[in-house]
């Protein structure tokens, strides 16, 4: 019997993890990548002349254990830092550090940080086995399913009355009145903060957002620089997936997702080409899987409406500067992960304005200075800041107007924490979140593929009809961003589908 | 100038009230989707007895209707309905029905072909929201005319000769064809369809042609006894026809407060109609694995009932202690002399000739509960080969 065939979508960390797993399993793998090289949002770009920048995702967090010893991805090249620490820019040259692992803190509120992160982080590995798992089925879950469930949730429930109480109290509260509860002191609510709402759509105070940091945490939390910068991790999977055998083409836009009988039957590339094969794996995101590349005509009326309705709304924009020289943030360490957070109430002001499709004056950022890691990234004596800008308006009136404003708030604000780095600027690069959406395919510039929010997470993502990676189409699965848990450079959802295909033997 | 006024007329009127309500002779009116219409004009016996056996006016108005037009119509159709569109020839009109997502009935209905790209729904409930997310990613135009096209429903014996009076020759037209008509400078559409069982004809035509053509009618079909009839009667013959009647005999999926309401076309004994060749539409994976995996639940069958009290609303049980179902519509059959009903069994009790219905018999103010033996019966329970018979006899 020849191995049965399957067509990915999409060669992003996801869609590459996914192969890995099918490959080793068995299955002949194609990963089809609309762009020139592998990686998705894991990847590096040249963007002045000899200045090279993560193209998207700048650090790596959470990177799912399971997806780098299987694909050995320190053996094809990949080499992560040790965790970054955090630095929390004051203006006035009092920064906070947070150490890597997060528990420490300096300032005068050290203890109600650390007395807040063990609460914090001990809810988050009670969390954290959901995270690994497809998402269970609540009515009629499998045998074995039911089983895994319910010591999941006995686990949750051992952990004592308490910490029981203290959870469910947290789960759907926002972090903005957990920050003003447990802290006094506003340069670490704001990093907080911060760090709760950093890839989705919600201000501080919008309902349910502790739970992303809940969640950021049980991924792992820690933010690692991958030496030789992005690339190297879309480098490494790519190596790992060639050596399984998995065939790897770039430049392979696909058009559609071909249908005979009632099953997916493979796909038609932008260019006319037709492939066919037993499984197609999207790991593209889902509104657009089923809303381009598979269309209406075989999928129902309800589940296509509700495809329609997948909200993916991108709210960060990425900022790329050629420097001149190192600047300096008043003393702090360029090797830190850099925060712009200075309180809860300076994130949701940035926060405000994309509500109604406008820019924030003064965006809050991730700062990480790749060429203050290593050479490779700007000429000799320069430097390359990449940053994170929250919030950007994924679709305001008018677009380069918006992204002026936003560029010149951005360096307004990086002016106060850096004096004197305007005048180092040789290039700026801003991406806003329709610039990401072009450049990376994903719907409304929003890096989850589907906002990460509690109302769209576990069963609920990215839809409940195909929230275990099948879909309604027989022969067609979901693996990326879009599904369980979520995004970032993880590989986890690409990992689950994996498993799911070997063991349903789809 | 206020427009929200609409709570001053809560019921609105047909094109044909000005008739209707001058014949209207017990002033016996029923809400039906927005109007006003008759339920009985002074004799429901004799009204149903015109259907059988002359010829019969029902003012149709207030039937929902969509114009669904556009290069994919067909293709939107197709999606959205369980039979072939694509084999609907233009001039032609089927009965069908259509499903949600988990292959539970949202409505029956008619659809008439006008055209290759032209489309008549009609339906009792309302349903553009679903249409509209139904025609997500097709070319197609959907437009809601129940207010742009009034219409009439010419059932009995004697309705082509009325026709034919009337100046409309439709010897040619065989059941479930449609054609145009010239009228009063414009035109008019008739379709051999209709809710009887019996021969009959439906006729559509703009509101401001209701009146002439009502008069013309009613003029035509006096030497034959036309008479107009109510709900009440149409709703016996549609019994005897064996016809289902959204809201009574089952609750539209998208209606149903409780979810074990709603009912699949296997469970109404409609998936005769489904079309599983044609490749997918709304519903149809849960079909084939409720059809594959034999998992319906109830069953709608045809009872014959002992006695002559009617079975409406009545629990049914097998060997008279265990509920097995509940009938959703019955009458006294004057036509056929019987007592009959259409049911919901829980399945299996619908194949087992061991079932009782429970009648409460209002008796001067005082209820006898009768325990009735019913029999399956095939339906429609009443046929007539003159429903079929092209060219129409002259009865």
């Amino acid at each position: 019997m020849t191995a049965r065939s399957v067509i990915v979508i999409g060669g992003g960390t996801n869609g590459l993890a996914c192969a890995h797993r099918l490959a080793t399993a068995g299955r002949r793998v194609t990963v089809l990548e609309a762009a020139p090289a592998m990686g998705g949002g894991a990847a590096a770009a040249e963007f002045h002349p000899g200045h090279v920048a993560p193209a998207l995702a700048h650090l790596v967090t959470g990177l799912d254990p399971r997806v780098s010893a299987a694909m050995a991805l320190a053996r094809h090249g990949l080499a992560l830092s040790a965790p970054l620490p955090t630095t929390v820019l004051a203006a006035d040259g009092a920064h906070r550090t947070i150490a890597a692992e997060g528990g420490g803190a300096s300032g005068p509120d050290a203890a109600a940080w650390a007395a807040l992160h063990r609460r914090l982080a001990a809810h988050a590995r009670a969390l954290a086995p959901f995270r690994l798992l497809p998402p269970p089925r609540l009515s009629r879950p499998a045998p074995g399913e039911a089983l895994t469930l319910a010591r999941l949730a006995l686990g949750l429930r051992r952990t004592g009355r308490e910490a029981f109480r203290d959870l469910l109290r947290l789960l759907l509260i926002n972090v903005a009145d957990v920050a003003e509860d447990e802290l006094s002191d506003d340069l670490l609510r704001g990093a907080l903060a911060f760090d709760a709402t950093l890839g989705s759509r919600l201000g501080p105070r919008s309902p349910n957002s502790l739970i992303l940091y809940l969640d950021r945490l049980a991924a792992g939390g820690t933010a690692h620089w991958p030496q030789g910068g992005m690339a190297s991790v879309a480098q490494a999977m790519t190596r790992a997936c060639a050596a399984a055998g998995v065939t790897l083409r770039t430049g392979a836009r696909v058009r559609r997702i071909t249908v005979t009988g009632d099953r997916a039957a493979g796909v038609e590339l932008a260019s006319g080409e037709m492939l066919a094969a037993d499984l197609v794996v999207s790991a593209i995101g889902p509104r657009s899987t089923f809303r381009s590349l598979v269309g209406p005509a075989p999928l129902d009326a309800g589940f296509f409406r509700d495809a329609g309705h997948i909200r993916s709304r991108g709210a960060a924009a990425k900022l790329h500067l050629a420097l001149t020289g190192m600047p300096d943030f008043r003393g702090a360490d360029p090797r830190a992960r850099l925060l712009v957070a200075p309180s809860v109430d300076a994130v949701e002001t940035a926060f405000n304005p994309v509500k109604y499709g406008e820019v924030p004056d003064r965006p809050v950022m991730e700062i990480v200075l790749p060429s203050a890691h290593e050479p490779g990234h700007a000429p000799e004596g320069r430097h390359t800041l990449s940053a994170i800008l929250q919030y950007a308006p994924h679709d305001p009136p008018d677009r380069e107007a918006a992204r002026a404003r936003m560029l010149a708030g951005a360096l307004a604000v990086l002016e106060d924490h850096a004096p004197g780095l305007g005048a180092l600027v040789a290039h700026a690069e801003l991406l806003m979140p329709w610039d990401i959406e072009d450049r990376f395919g994903m719907e409304g510039g929003n890096w989850h593929h589907g906002e990460l929010a509690v109302e769209r997470m576990l069963f609920l993502r990215p839809l409940p009809d195909c929230a275990r990676y099948s879909t309604p189409l027989p022969g067609l699965w979901l693996a990326g961003a879009g599904s369980h848990p979520g995004g970032g450079i993880t590989g986890t959802p690409g990992w689950n589908a994996a498993a799911r295909i070997i063991e349903t033997g789809a | 100038m206020n427009e929200l006024l609409h709570f001053r007329t809560p019921l609105r009127t047909t094109p044909f009230h000005p008739r209707t309500a001058a014949l209207n002779r017990l002033n016996r009116w029923s809400p039906w989707a927005g109007y006003t219409t008759a339920l009985c004009y002074g004799d429901t016996a004799m009204e149903h007895s015109a259907i059988r056996n002359a010829a019969s006016l029902y003012d149709l108005c207030p039937m929902v209707k969509y114009r669904i037009t556009g290069p994919q119509a067909e293709a939107f159709l197709d999606r959205l309905t369980v039979r072939s569109v694509a084999r609907l020839a233009p001039g032609a009109a089927q009965y069908t029905i259509w499903c949600d997502d988990e292959g539970r009935l949202l409505d029956d209905g008619t659809l008439f072909r006008h055209g290759p790209q032209d489309f008549l729904l009609t339906c009792q409930e309302r349903h553009l929201p679903w249409l509209l997310d139904s025609a997500a990613g097709y070319d197609v135009a959907i437009a809601d005319v129940t207010a742009d096209v009034a219409a009439l429903a010419l059932q009995g014996p004697c309705a082509a000769w009325v026709l034919r009076e009337a100046g409309f020759d439709v010897a040619a037209l065989a059941p479930f064809r449609l054609a145009d008509f010239p009228f009063d400078e414009d035109r008019i559409t008739i379709s051999r369809t209709g809710f009887t069982g019996d021969l009959g004809y439906e006729l559509w035509m703009k509101p401001w042609q209701a009146l002439p053509l009502w008069d013309l009618l009613m003029r035509a079909g006096a030497p034959r006894g036309l008479r107009p009839v109510g709900s009440e009667a149409l709703d016996i013959a549609r019994i005897e026809a064996g016809f289902l009647l959204t809201n009574a005999d089952f609750v539209p999926a998208d209606q149903a407060v409780r979810e074990d309401r709603v009912r699949s076309p296997f469970e109404l004994g409609l998936d005769w109609l489904i079309d599983w060749e044609k490749g997918h539409f709304t519903g149809r994976r849960a079909l084939l694995a409720e059809r594959d995996g034999g998992t319906s639940n109830w069953a709608l069958v045809g009872l014959d009932v002992e006695g002559n009290i009617s079975a409406a609303g009545s629990l049914l049980y097998l060997d008279r202690r265990h509920e097995a179902g509940h009938v959703t519509s019955a009458c006294w059959s004057p036509t056929l002399k019987r007592s009959i009903a259409l049911a919901q069994i829980r399945r299996p009790f619908d194949r087992i000739d061991r079932l009782w219905v429970e009648i409460y018999a209002l008796r001067e103010l005082q209820y006898a509960k009768l325990m009735m033996r019913v029999r399956p019966a095939p339906r429609p329970f009443f046929v007539h080969p003159r429903r079929r018979a092209t060219p129409p006899g002259d009865w």
